[in-house]
């Protein structure tokens, strides 16, 4: 074989030197794909474990149990139960009511530890508590004057203690907590006092401030989103899906479409912090929209949206064989019927996941918001729609940022929440894609 | 205007002439695809179009019912008469004129609609059917007319194109059958058709000359031979010779059609 000048195998059951080169570049070609792989499910697998460990506790929260005499001398001076006069009655009252009711709690416990202050039995219970008992008394006024049993939130230190965020020795370092404080708060949870449960808080309440992260919640910012997202799918997928089916199957193909079609692109590459700029602008300076809103949010995605709307719907009707349009108009179809009756149902999968797959980017798009200011502090949730799109809102996005820029190590707990609230959402949408793929699909 | 009464003398049976073409020229941007051709085809007759590829015969079907404005580079030039009336006049709506003109394409290309839907919606949208045991009526005539109803009639609901090949062209010629038009176009209607399907195909063609004028392109000169009674030769973008399909295949007059047909050149 070796002698023979032309290369040929003396014998089939013999590989020669080509095909043997061949056969080890495709070997390595293929471990070359193996190992990409591997490293990106690595690569996915850290940042979901990461997300996932660091986020998961804020979904559950820890609350203590108390009885709290409602002292009417302090929660209703005048005797009246009026709630309009009871809600002159600021939290800082309702502060000490509360704090007579721990330590009358430790005190029921015959709780001993050496070194524990006045202050470390009232600090375990959060600042928010006072407005959670506040609120629930202006609601119910008959209240005043019983002792009722609340589920206070624990303070952010006693919380992280039982996610095993804050350890006795970070506490020594702590000038908010203190290793005393933390003992006090493990021999009420042996004796049942502090309970720890599903957080249905975060999902629900709005931001809080920063010395306040265990009241934190998402609501503001999933309500916010979902306008925004209301508002990108009422506007960029209609005119998105509109533009497309006009340049792709009616308008004629001249010096304007072309430009039309090169701008259209590069609208796809604008970074979108530029789209936040123009709706500043526009929005906010020219229109005069509030700042803060949805509205405002939803618009300038609806920017951004478009043209990633608009390539994958092009391509989507681009895909479709030309021999259906021929056969429709062969019969007589306008070119209209042709389009509406045959080609668009046959890009429908196509156009659907595009149009999720843009939603989804822009559900998960933070840099513009910034600029029109869904990044405020926002402690009310919006109201409902129409004018939840005018009230000033989050994003889950922009709360994440937020909530990273935070000092207290509890907010990082917060923001990976967030995080996972928005990978939910996200996965929920291409979930949503695909199945809309399979059941829109049809062969021809 | 041309008068439609007139009768011409070279057909076996004297027939109306049913689409007259004078001075017809297409263009491709600059491309000259088509030069100079004037043909008288007849109703009731199978008229076939032979020649080597890109000689001009497929542009020239589909000037006939104007598929070539779907192509923004081309132009046509001259006219085309249809019982005497022009369909490049600017009065004249492409869309009306192929409800007029049906259409075969080369590919089968059924709708991915049910069977029944593919012959329907050619009458629904010319609103040719007042009920739906009217339009029943209309696509299982359409399904007889294209010797296709005995195979499908039990699943007329079930997808096109899951039909054999020859089975979708034959649904594919009902779909065009079903808007009873006068003059039937037909591409190559069997380039991509088995022996067997394109023997069915040919039988048909055969039926549907008692009703329609018929053009079909063909790049098979037996097929045109079997199936058409008057052939047009074209070869670089001119009609080379037109005549009875017996004349042309037995004795042409231009060289270069004997030629072709000798397999000398195409």
């Amino acid at each position: 074989m070796t002698d023979d000048p032309d290369h040929k195998p003396a014998s089939l059951l013999q590989q020669d030197a080509r095909t043997k080169a061949r056969n080890a570049a495709e070997k390595r070609f293929r471990w070359y794909g193996i190992i990409a792989i591997a490293i990106s499910m690595i690569a996915l697998v850290v940042l979901l474990a990461t997300i996932l460990t660091a986020g998961a506790g804020a979904f559950r929260q820890t609350y203590l149990n108390i009885p709290v005499t409602l002292d009417p001398a302090v929660l209703d001076p005048k005797g009246n139960r009026d709630p309009a006069e009871m809600a002159k009655v600021l939290t800082l009252s309702y502060g000490r009511v509360l704090d007579a009711a721990v330590e009358a709690t430790v005190a029921r416990h015959g709780i001993r530890i050496e070194g524990l202050s006045d202050k470390d039995i009232d600090g375990l219970i959060s600042k928010e508590a006072s407005a959670q008992v506040r609120d629930r008394v202006l609601a119910e006024p008959d209240l005043v004057g019983q002792t009722v049993e609340f589920d206070v939130l624990t303070g952010g230190r006693i919380d992280g203690y039982f996610k095993g965020r804050v350890t006795m020795d970070s506490a020594a370092r702590d000038s908010n907590t203190s290793p005393a404080q933390l003992q006090l708060a493990q021999e009420l949870a042996n004796r049942g006092e502090i309970v720890t449960r599903f957080n249905w808080n975060f999902l629900r309440l709005a931001d809080a401030s920063d010395q306040r992260p265990e009241a934190a919640g998402v609501g503001a910012a999933i309500v916010g989103s979902f306008y925004m997202m209301l508002v990108v799918l009422f506007l960029a997928v209609p005119i998105g899906v509109a533009a497309s089916i006009y340049l792709e199957e009616f308008a004629p193909k001249n010096r304007w479409t072309d430009i039309i079609e090169v701008n259209i692109s590069n609208l796809a590459a604008v970074p979108s912090i530029v789209f936040g700029i123009l709706g500043l602008a526009a929005f906010i300076n020219f229109a005069g929209l509030p700042q803060s809103a949805p509205i405002v949010g939803g618009l300038v995605l609806t920017l951004m949206t478009l043209p990633r709307i608009i390539i994958p719907t092009r391509a989507a009707l681009k895909a479709v064989p030309p021999s259906i349009r021929d056969a429709a108009l062969g019969v007589g179809a306008s070119r209209m019927q042709s389009v509406f009756h045959h080609v668009l149902p046959l890009a429908t999968p196509g156009i659907l996941t595009g149009m999720i797959l843009g939603l989804a980017q822009a559900l998960g798009e933070t840099a513009p918001l910034l600029l029109i200011g869904m990044v405020a502090f926002i402690r009310d949730i919006p109201s409902g729609l129409p004018q939840g799109l005018f009230d000033p809102a989050s994003a889950l996005p922009v709360q994440v940022y937020n909530w990273t820029q935070r000092s207290d190590p509890a907010f990082i707990e917060r923001a990976s929440g967030a995080i996972i609230v928005l990978l939910v959402f996200l996965l929920c949408m291409n979930v949503l894609a695909i199945w809309l793929r399979r059941k829109f699909e049809r062969r021809w | 205007m041309y008068d439609t009464n007139r009768r011409v003398e070279n057909a076996v049976t004297p027939k109306d002439i049913k689409i007259q073409a004078r001075k017809v020229q297409v263009f491709y941007g600059d491309k000259h695809a088509l030069k100079d051709v004037d043909v008288d085809i007849l109703d009731k007759t199978v008229t076939a179009f032979i020649g080597p590829s890109g000689c001009g015969k497929s542009t020239f079907l589909r000037c006939i019912n104007r598929m070539n404005d779907t192509i923004p580079i081309a132009r046509v030039e001259g006219e085309i008469l249809l019982d005497g009336e022009d369909v490049y006049d600017r009065r004249v709506d492409p869309v009306q004129l192929r409800a007029k003109v049906g259409m075969v394409f080369q590919k089968p290309n059924p709708f991915p609609k049910s069977i029944y839907d593919n012959v329907a919606y050619g009458p629904r949208i010319h609103g040719l059917s007042r009920n739906r045991a009217e339009l029943d009526g209309i696509v299982e005539g359409a399904l007889r007319g294209a010797a296709l109803w005995n195979e499908v009639k039990d699943r007329l609901s079930e997808p096109g194109t899951g039909l054999s090949g020859g089975q979708q062209q034959r649904l594919c010629i009902a779909r065009a059958v079903a808007t009873s038009p006068e003059v039937l176009l037909m591409d190559e209607p069997c380039s991509a058709l088995d022996p067997i399907a394109t023997a069915q195909v040919e039988e048909l063609i055969e039926e549907l000359r008692e009703q329609f004028s018929v053009v079909i392109v063909t790049h098979s000169m037996q097929q045109a031979a079997r199936v058409s009674q008057k052939t047009a030769f074209f070869h670089l973008g001119n009609l080379v010779e037109y005549g009875d399909t017996d004349d042309i295949f037995t004795r042409p007059k231009d060289s270069r059609t004997e030629a072709y047909i000798s397999g000398r050149i195409g």
